[in-house]
């Protein structure tokens, strides 16, 4: 049984250096860092000294909230470096890697014949349970939580984001395993929602399987949780993205914590735009070598609309990203670029003010430039017109920005995650920065309601 | 341009932190970002942005503006001579039109843009885009005749009381253009109504009459225009709002580029529409008789619908809630206009009343959306 969902609201952004669908290996990089700063909310505890030999699967640090949520080394070598930034907050973990990889065993079983406390235990064992996420406040998910349902998307609707169907091509049956796992850990139904584009998603088993149309971001799982199943007060859902499942499911098939995935290497800046297989956490100077010719370029771990910058000598992928994106910095001015329709060629709008949208399929070179500065919010309608959730975006960040917790609830703070205001940040006309806005309100959120 | 640019980037250190006019910062910058579009570049969030802005937004209202306001104009120059009953060509008529009308627009952008640059400076913010299409708005709304003191003063007064004193941009409860119109009228209301100030000149030369449609049929008289006459513009009236084909034209833009809430236009045309048509059946009186779809034509009303009741800021935000109020817009104007005698222009008095019903409006419909979400919460616990 599957329904189909339309998502009508929103804005796909088409850019220019899609990754090929060609996979290469990427060089073995020397050096790997695990960043508490990909894992929202968790303060680390340090289980490591500088100097001490780990292999895949040891434990890094924990979360100091939490003791069962271990983070674990994705790479065997030794721990050279604890990076620490103001007030000694730990940045990075480094580890030099060695030439090959040991993989600590934590045994193979099959997920549809253990019970869901062994399986959590696995799970949290490896360092795997850093995958599970939560809805609300989209940090990772406590696991003595009950979850009502469990979400995966297996598309991405971002801007030049990877397919995961070819991303998992051969991995299906270590896909398959982590769905098994999955569904043991929720009383609920675990869904899986599939675009039109046919794959092997629509083949797996055990899921409800969800078809989902339209336009960026129909691809968020917190878009598709508001159309299948809107999160009230109290309640938690779990989300899962797809490579990330076959990794929980390598788990159960191997024994062992494999991090690796398939990553996209994209955007207009790339020579040859195409995919990789890597590791988490793999540092990025390998990876990049030769592969970008120009200069005044933004490197940006994740997707142009989520990722974080980072730099390309010693900074390291994050760790739950499937892409690397990089585009043309725009530090330049740009003459009465106020003009409406001028320049449509190279100036992408949501708004009509530029030829743009009569160009739906042309691929648009953007760069970071700002195109405006920050102003007071004048303009309504647009964010709603990129919001296919049912919530007032507007009224929400505003409420955030008045710190005023009921009206958060009450506007449904619960149901949303800063992906899901991506788009409202690429089409302010006053350049808000709704991202950080609505992190800041569910951190808020986290603090007084928990 | 590069010469532009290099011109900039020699005076900018003296106005960055630190420079010896750091403080007049914001007035530089105003001037800078208006040549060109900052080299400022993503910090969080997106890493990219649409080509939209603040500036973009109110230029492109400013643009929607221009075919009502040279034909307006040229109307000043008509409508004075041809009631002298001489003779002119069109450049006579736009000549007389722009010595009469540009001061105006002088006046309105010196006084407003003074004030917000000085509270951009003291306050040390952005010089906002706002008055922008504002300073633009009001003289388009005044009679031809207004002394320029007169303007100036109720520009001061709307940009100091109906803006900056709620916190500026963004943050006003009431259009600030209809807030300086209100001011010169119920202070200076021989100069702002009656019928001797919608034709230059009426005041003083007695071959004139001033006399609008709207006037003429509050006190039971004949229109005296043909509906040809009204739609394209051939009447008295202030500079921008009498040719509804140019206004039309505008609103076009203003549709085509998505920056006016097509919702609030077509919500104030029909609630209009209907009070017109209430008021036909009824037929008590001239203004009442006036048929509904000629009170669309006359008058400020589709001046007023097109672009003073789809300002964002004072209007209602949600979607639902454009409606309802574009809808009140439209039906108190005509109402204000028939049963006010002595006032029959009624959409600045429905406009200001509109904006501040607009927060209540959508606080109604906020609150269906947070009925809903209880709701759910409920009936999932019941099940649960």
């Amino acid at each position: 049984m599957s329904e189909d969902i339309r998502i009508k609201k929103g804005l796909t952004i088409k850019l220019k250096g899609k990754a090929e669908e060609t996979i290469s290996a990427a060089p073995r990089s020397g050096i790997f860092a695990i960043q508490p700063k990909d894992f929202h909310g968790v303060t680390p505890k340090l289980t490591v000294k500088v100097g001490a030999e780990v292999s895949v699967g040891d434990v890094l640090f924990y979360s100091k909230s939490n003791e069962q949520i271990k983070f674990t080394s994705p790479v065997s070598g030794t721990v050279t470096e604890i990076r620490r930034g103001a007030k000694r907050r730990i940045l990075a973990v480094v580890i030099e890697a060695k030439s090959e990889d040991q993989f600590k065993n934590f045994g193979k079983a099959d997920p549809l014949t253990l019970s869901k406390e062994e399986i959590q235990a696995k799970i949290l064992e490896s360092g795997c349970w850093s995958f599970v996420n939560q809805r609300p406040y989209d940090v990772i998910a406590n696991p003595e939580d009950e979850a009502k349902a469990i979400f995966v998307s297996s598309f991405d609707t971002a801007p030049l984001a990877p397919n995961y169907a070819f991303a998992l091509k051969g991995k299906e049956a270590a896909f398959q395993a982590g769905i098994n796992a999955l569904t043991k850990l929720t009383k609920g139904k675990v869904y899986l929602s599939v675009n039109e584009t046919a794959s092997f998603f629509s083949k797996t088993q055990n899921v409800e399987v969800v078809n989902v149309k339209g336009k960026h971001p129909a691809g968020n799982v917190g878009v598709q949780i508001s159309k299948i199943s809107p999160i009230n007060a109290g309640e938690r859902v779990w989300t899962v993205n797809p490579q990330d499942v076959a990794i929980i499911g390598e788990l159960f098939l191997s024994g062992e914590y494999k991090p690796n995935r398939v990553l996209a290497l994209a955007g207009s800046e790339v020579n040859a735009p195409q995919y990789y297989s890597v590791t988490a956490g793999q540092g990025l100077d390998s990876l990049l070598e030769n592969k970008i010719n120009k200069d005044n370029v933004r490197i940006i771990s994740g997707n142009v609309l989520t990722g974080d910058k980072v730099a390309t000598n010693g900074d390291f992928l994050g760790f739950y990203d499937n892409i690397i994106s990089v585009i043309p910095e725009g530090n330049t001015h740009r003459f009465m670029g106020w003009m409406p329709f001028v320049g449509s060629g190279s100036i992408h709008s949501a708004s009509k003010t530029s030829f743009s949208y009569l160009m739906p399929n042309k691929e648009y070179t953007l760069n970071t430039n700002l195109q405006g500065e920050e102003r007071a919010m004048v303009v309504t309608g647009e964010m709603e017109k990129v919001m296919p959730i049912d919530i007032f975006p507007m009224q929400l960040i505003k409420a955030v920005l008045a710190k005023d917790i009921e009206k958060m609830e009450n506007l449904g703070i619960y149901e949303v995650a800063p992906e899901d205001f991506a788009l409202v940040d690429y089409t302010s006309s006053s350049k808000i920065e709704a991202q950080t806005i609505i992190r800041e309100g569910l951190d808020i959120m986290i603090n007084e309601v928990g | 341009m590069k010469f532009i640019r290099n011109t900039f980037d020699k005076y900018k250190p003296l106005f960055d932190k630190g420079g010896k006019y750091e403080k007049m910062a914001p007035a530089f910058n105003a001037f800078d970002t208006l040549m060109f579009v900052p080299n400022h570049t993503t910090k969080q969030g997106a890493h990219i942005r649409d080509g939209v802005d603040l500036k973009r937004v109110m230029i492109t209202v400013i643009l929607a503006l221009v075919p009502a306001l040279i034909f307006g104009m040229w109307n000043v120059g008509y409508q004075h001579f041809s009631q002298l009953g001489e003779a002119g060509t069109f450049i006579d008529y736009l000549i007389y039109g722009s010595v009469k009308f540009i001061p105006m627009v002088v006046v309105s952008y010196g006084v407003g843009l003074g004030i917000e640059f000085a509270f951009g400076v003291f306050r040390g913010h952005d010089i906002n885009e706002g008055y922008l299409v504002s300073g633009m708005l009001i003289p388009l709304i005044m009679p031809i005749d207004l002394p320029l003191w007169m303007l100036g003063i109720s520009v001061a007064f709307a940009v100091l009381i109906g803006k900056e004193a709620f916190g500026g941009t963004g943050m006003n409860i009431l259009n600030p253009a209809l807030v300086a119109r209100a001011f010169a009228f119920f202070s200076y209301a021989p100069s702002m109504s009656g019928d001797k100030v919608w034709v230059s000149d009426a005041a003083t030369v007695d071959a004139i009459s001033g006399e609008t449609i709207l006037g003429s049929l509050a006190q039971n008289k004949e229109a005296g225009y043909s509906v040809l006459d009204m739609f394209m513009g051939y009447i008295p009236g202030s500079v921008g709002e009498t040719s509804v084909l140019m206004i039309l034209i505008g609103a076009a833009f203003l549709l085509f580029t998505g920056i006016a809430s097509w919702r609030i236009m077509a919500g104030s045309v029909i609630g209009g529409a209907l009070m017109g048509l209430i008021f036909n059946a009824l037929g008590l009186n001239a203004l009442m008789n006036f048929p509904w779809w000629q009170h669309l034509l006359v008058g400020g009303f589709a001046f007023g619908v097109v672009f003073m009741a789809t300002d964002p800021v004072s209007a209602a935000q949600t979607d639902k809630g454009k409606w309802i109020y574009g809808f009140f817009i439209g039906l108190l104007a005509i109402m204000i206009r028939v049963f006010n005698g002595a006032y029959p222009e009624g959409m600045m008095m429905a406009i200001l009343l509109m904006n501040v019903f607009a927060p209540t409006i959508d606080h109604y419909v906020i609150q269906g959306n947070i009925k809903r979400r209880k709701k759910r919460q409920k009936t999932n616990l019941e099940t649960a």
